[in-house]
């Protein structure tokens, strides 16, 4: 425990009006920095002789939609090789303004991890060198990870390529030997117009 | 019933007593040989894929069926959808289904590939049957090779039944 305390003290040391505030759960110390400040106080854990987080293991974000403001945080899982040691930096972003810098400048794995952040959670990280989506296709309207994005697309909101490929689909169709798609579109057809003359046959009972 | 002198060796299948002349249908005939090398696009998505390669690993051995795995899909029969299709890969799915010269089938492999499974979510799509035509859906998380070697007979019983599926392909 004493070990792990030693970043929290030498970054209160040097930081001390950035952080704030320092948790602890489990045994894992997680620290809550202003953003504004997120590249220096990175770039020191990562630079100090006795500390030497030299391998971010993680960045990600949580949407704390409704439960906390500012919305958004930013969390950095550092490790450091020489020393086996933990620590979590997280920094507060809010909605309406969801940006915060990036740090590629001090580990290039944070290039991917910004960019799977940004795709998920709409989060800009200023200074990332190509910040374009990692997961998503390119075309892709909203960020899936936010609270407020629907678990399941209707139709009408469908990805368009997609869209694509299944009209082309039932195209097609014609010239497969068994026509199963243009099958299956006539039964639910079908079924549909079924359901359609029963509500109509109630109306009229009503 | 039947040609004279010939006897029936098999169902649908005659010979001409003391010689090597067999007569068949041609529908039998097609769909004999098409039963017997069923070549597989060497195609895999998720998890699924792991177990169609135990399938055709040693201990399942799909080759004692001429079940071989075709690196391409223009000398392909088969494309086993094993595993999740995502929205952005069913294109890239469609367009190796297109790729597949006639006759070609489709076995939707997984829950997954059946219907989305689990996965009822923004990115997948529900079932790879919204944009292919499947002949066979082999159900299972993953499904055991045993059940996609179930799947693959079920193909081949389906391929036995079939008329006048030879000649100029529309």
């Amino acid at each position: 425990m004493g070990e792990d305390m030693l970043a929290v003290e030498k970054l209160k040391e040097a930081f001390g009006g950035d952080i704030i505030q320092v948790t602890e759960c489990a045994g894992q110390v997680a620290v809550i920095v202003r953003r504004d400040r997120i590249v220096d106080i990175l770039r020191f854990l990562h630079d100090d002789g006795e500390l030497l987080f030299d391998h971010l293991a993680d960045l990600t974000a949580v949407d704390w939609s409704g439960k906390k403001t500012p919305r958004f945080e930013v969390v950095y899982n550092l490790f450091s090789i020489r020393y086996k040691r933990y620590l979590r930096i997280k920094a507060q972003v809010p909605e309406e303004d969801p940006r915060i810098d990036s740090v590629t400048c001090i580990w290039k794995t944070a290039n991917w991890l910004e960019r799977e952040c940004y795709d998920m959670f709409g989060i800009i990280f200023e200074g990332h060198p190509d910040l374009r989506r990692l997961i998503m296709p390119e075309d892709w309207q909203g960020h899936p990870l936010r609270k407020d994005y629907p678990l399941f697309l209707e139709e009408d909101q469908e990805w368009p390529v997609y869209q694509e490929v299944k009209k082309k689909a039932r195209e097609l169709a014609v010239y497969d030997w068994y026509p199963m798609l243009l099958e299956k579109e006539k039964a639910e057809e079908a079924a549909q117009a079924e359901a359609e003359a029963q509500e109509a046959g109630h109306g009229t009972n009503a | 019933m039947g040609i004279k002198g010939t006897v029936e060796v098999d169902e649908g299948l005659r010979q001409v007593p003391g010689t090597d002349v067999y007569l068949t249908t041609l529908d039998k005939l097609f769909n004999w040989a098409r039963t017997g090398s069923l070549w597989p696009v060497t195609f895999g998505l998720a998890c699924c894929a792991i177990e169609m390669m135990a399938a055709g690993a040693s201990h399942n051995d799909l080759d004692r069926f001429g079940i071989i795995f075709r690196a391409s899909p223009r000398q392909s029969d088969v494309l086993i959808v094993a595993g999740t299709v995502t929205k952005k890969m069913a294109p890239i799915v469609r367009r190796v289904f297109d790729q597949m010269p006639e006759p070609r089938y489709v076995i939707a492999m997984g829950s997954c590939a059946c219907s989305g499974g689990v996965f009822k979510t923004y990115s997948t799509a529900q079932g790879c049957d919204e944009f292919l035509p499947v002949d066979v859906y082999v159900p299972g998380c993953p499904p055991r090779p045993e059940a996609l070697l179930e799947g693959i007979i079920k193909l081949q019983q389906k391929i036995r039944r079939e008329h006048g599926r030879w000649g100029a392909f529309r």
